[in-house]
């Protein structure tokens, strides 16, 4: 449905740029924990996503109808009764769409822990084990990754009439891991030629300590990527399911709106209110997961950053860009410009001199 | 060579993995589909086609599933995917073949176009970190976490209309025979704009997105100060060393994403009543044509693979590396 958001796959493996794990020490755990948060995009990310977590829990106790029963007033635009207006059956737009986001949460998380747990599993095994254990987890997971998703999934749950939420996040959950897989793999294959984990093999550690312990620590960054993308895809198909209207009308979750507002011409009639909310409440959530998603990338890989201002303008009127790996040139003055001060004349006679630095640049 | 050969031995061997897939999926089915469907078309159906059925849906008592599964290779080379329900008694081959074109037409084309001018943006954004390009990000991702449906149907109500210059959905003008003529095509490229930009806002982010993320990396690697050092135009510098090598990564995440972008794409297809596969599917769904959606996944499952295989080819010109050994 969409690209994975996450470039991590790109920016680690043997590109050089690659953030060195760190071994983390016990006191140092706290503080890196604050360093991810002090991210804007993460901590932006989180907290939006911390509302959604927390009206997914509570949503369905403070809506204030019943997102199913039918009320006196039809068709009718938001208003102090009914935030978000009514449908085509007087029922409370503002309700459905809270108790939807359950429905929504718990899919994508649900599909999510499965397809992480999935590629963890295969993608670390593939990496560390090598050989043909190598080679067929890897072309399982390049069958995966090449075969169209969404249709599978289409197909599938249409064939299991009226699935329901768990059946659709098992089946997103099966049909998604493949990426994940492949990029931890990657990541593993890289990590055990390091002289840390060649040490704990050399004492004798066994394998199972050795990549609970020594690499998945180290693949917390490309799990947690990982997951984040798949809970966005699991979203957007489970919505796109219900649009389509394939899975079980039981359940309210912001794909229904969206089949009933489409059902119910409820654009042609004017009726944005039906379907604005839905589509926003979707894409608020897609963006606050990949915003922690960007910053996961960003704190493995500092570089990637947004630059702030590059454009610099000196005293003298010109702008120079500042760049990785280049210092600056202000001037084209024949005189070389150097950082070292000139040697401070000592006046004896007088009190002790300060000398004051001038910045070279 | 031997890159090629081997890709094209993955392809093969993925294509046999989704047939062997697609021969399974309807076995799942709880009950008994076919029968079900022959009593709905009673007495429509010919005995062969009965049979037909059977070997696809494999409710074939008689036969095991292996014998169950050579004939359903047989069948396949002779190019017979079933009857379809939905457009009785239209085989599915002949209603894939009316709508394959129309969706190579609309995703192939965005596809491309949208790689290309992301991967435009990307260069631009990676290489001058901290320009307006920044801003790009941020606006693009909130636009590619909208589900393509979504926008789509944004799309129609605020841009069409009566006096509206787009068309609120189809492939052409009613009545209009698919034909190459000065009739039929600017009609059909007039019902394809607003789809294609759909799917072209909600996909573009993503390569922005990489090929940004790969420029920086890219950017700070020895040999392009190398290049700065030499004097050399920045242009050179951007275009010839940086983007060129930041490019690599960039075409074989396209190839792998494929099968993503195709999936939401046919949605676009769907809102739009696009006449192309995505709408096949749906219109299969309604009318549980379980054969038409069968022949749909296979079709869409082998053009993606050619896609692949495509892509494979232009990463064989874009690295020297891969064509050095052989």
């Amino acid at each position: 449905m969409t690209i994975p958001t996450s470039s991590i796959e790109q920016v680690i493996p043997g590109q050089g740029s690659m953030a060195q794990p760190e071994a983390g020490k016990p006191a140092k755990a706290k503080r890196q924990r604050f360093l991810f948060l002090s991210n804007r995009k993460a901590a932006a990310g989180l907290i939006i996503l911390g509302i959604y977590i927390v009206l997914a829990i509570i949503g369905p106790w403070i809506a204030p109808f019943d997102p199913g029963a039918r009320g006196e007033d039809l068709m009718q635009g938001p208003s102090s009764e009914h935030w978000m207006g009514t449908t085509h059956l007087g029922q409370d737009v503002y309700s459905q769409l809270l108790v939807g986001t359950r429905s929504v949460i718990f899919v994508g998380f649900l599909a999510g822990i499965v397809a992480t747990l999935l590629s963890v599993i295969i993608g670390v095994t593939a990496g560390y084990v090598g050989g043909k254990t190598d080679e067929v987890l890897s072309a399982l997971s390049n069958v995966f990754l090449v075969i169209p998703a969404l249709p599978l999934i289409i197909i599938v749950t249409s064939i299991m009439e009226n699935a329901g939420e768990w059946v659709v996040a098992l089946v997103i959950g099966f049909t998604s891991w493949s990426w994940n897989a492949r990029v931890l793999r990657a990541q593993t294959l890289s990590l055990r030629r390091r002289d840390y984990v060649e040490a704990a093999r050399a004492t004798g550690e066994r394998s199972g300590r050795i990549i609970t312990f020594e690499l998945l620590p180290n693949l917390t960054a490309v799990i947690a990527s990982g997951f984040v993308g798949t809970v966005i895809f699991a979203v957007l198909s489970e919505i796109t399911l219900a649009f389509i209207g394939i899975t079980s009308s039981n359940t309210w979750n912001w794909g229904t709106i969206l089949f009933w507002a489409q059902g119910q011409q409820a654009l042609a009639r004017s009726a944005w209110w039906w379907f604005v909310p839905a589509g926003l409440a979707i894409a608020i959530l897609g963006t606050a997961l990949s915003l922690i998603n960007f910053a996961i990338d960003e704190f493995v890989s500092p570089r990637l950053r947004s630059a702030g201002k590059t454009k610099i303008k000196t005293n003298s009127g010109r702008t120079v860009r500042m760049r990785i790996g280049f210092t600056p040139v202000l001037s084209n003055s024949p005189e070389p410009i150097t950082h070292a001060s000139p040697i401070p004349v000592v006046d004896h006679n007088g009190a002790t001199p300060v000398v004051r630095k001038e910045h070279a640049s | 060579m031997r890159f090629f050969l081997q890709r094209v031995a993955f392809y093969l061997f993925t294509a046999w993995a989704a047939i062997t897939l697609n021969f399974f999926i309807p076995r799942l089915i709880p009950g008994d589909p076919v029968q079900a469907l022959i009593t709905k078309y009673q007495g429509q159906l010919s005995t062969k086609a009965i049979e037909s059925l059977y070997v696809l849906f494999g409710i074939d008592k008689n036969g095991n599933v292996w014998s169950e599964y050579v004939e359903y290779w047989k069948q396949l080379f002779a190019g017979d995917l079933g009857l379809s329900f939905a457009f009785f008694p239209t085989p599915v081959s002949e209603v894939l073949s009316d709508s394959i074109l129309w969706t190579l037409m609309l995703v192939g084309v965005t596809t491309i176009l949208s790689f290309v001018i992301g991967t435009g943006l990307g260069v631009l954004a990676g290489w001058r970190r901290g320009s307006w390009t920044d801003g790009l990000l941020p606006v693009t991702t909130f636009f590619s976490s909208v589900p393509y449906f979504w926008l789509g149907i944004i799309a129609i109500y605020l841009l069409t209309g009566p006096d509206s210059f787009f068309p609120s959905g189809g492939g052409a003008e009613v009545g209009l025979v698919p034909a190459f003529d000065m009739y039929f095509i600017p009609s059909a490229i007039q019902h394809s704009l607003l789809p294609a930009l759909t799917i072209l806002i909600s996909s573009v982010s993503g390569w922005i997105l990489s090929m940004r993320n790969m420029m920086v990396t890219v950017s700070s690697e020895d040999y392009i100060t190398v290049a700065h050092a030499k004097g050399l135009p920045e242009r050179r510098v951007a275009l010839g060393y940086a983007a060129r090598n930041a490019l690599l990564p960039n075409v074989s995440g396209f190839a792998l994403s494929l099968g993503f972008i195709v999936g939401g794409t046919f949605l676009v297809e769907i809102v739009f009543s696009y006449p192309g596969i995505g709408f096949q599917l749906f219109q299969a769904l309604g009318a549980n044509d379980y054969p038409l959606m069968q022949g749909i996944f296979l079709i869409i499952t082998i053009s993606v693979l050619v896609a692949n295989l495509l892509a494979d080819v232009v990463y064989l010109f874009l690295d020297p590396r891969t064509r050095k050994e052989g």
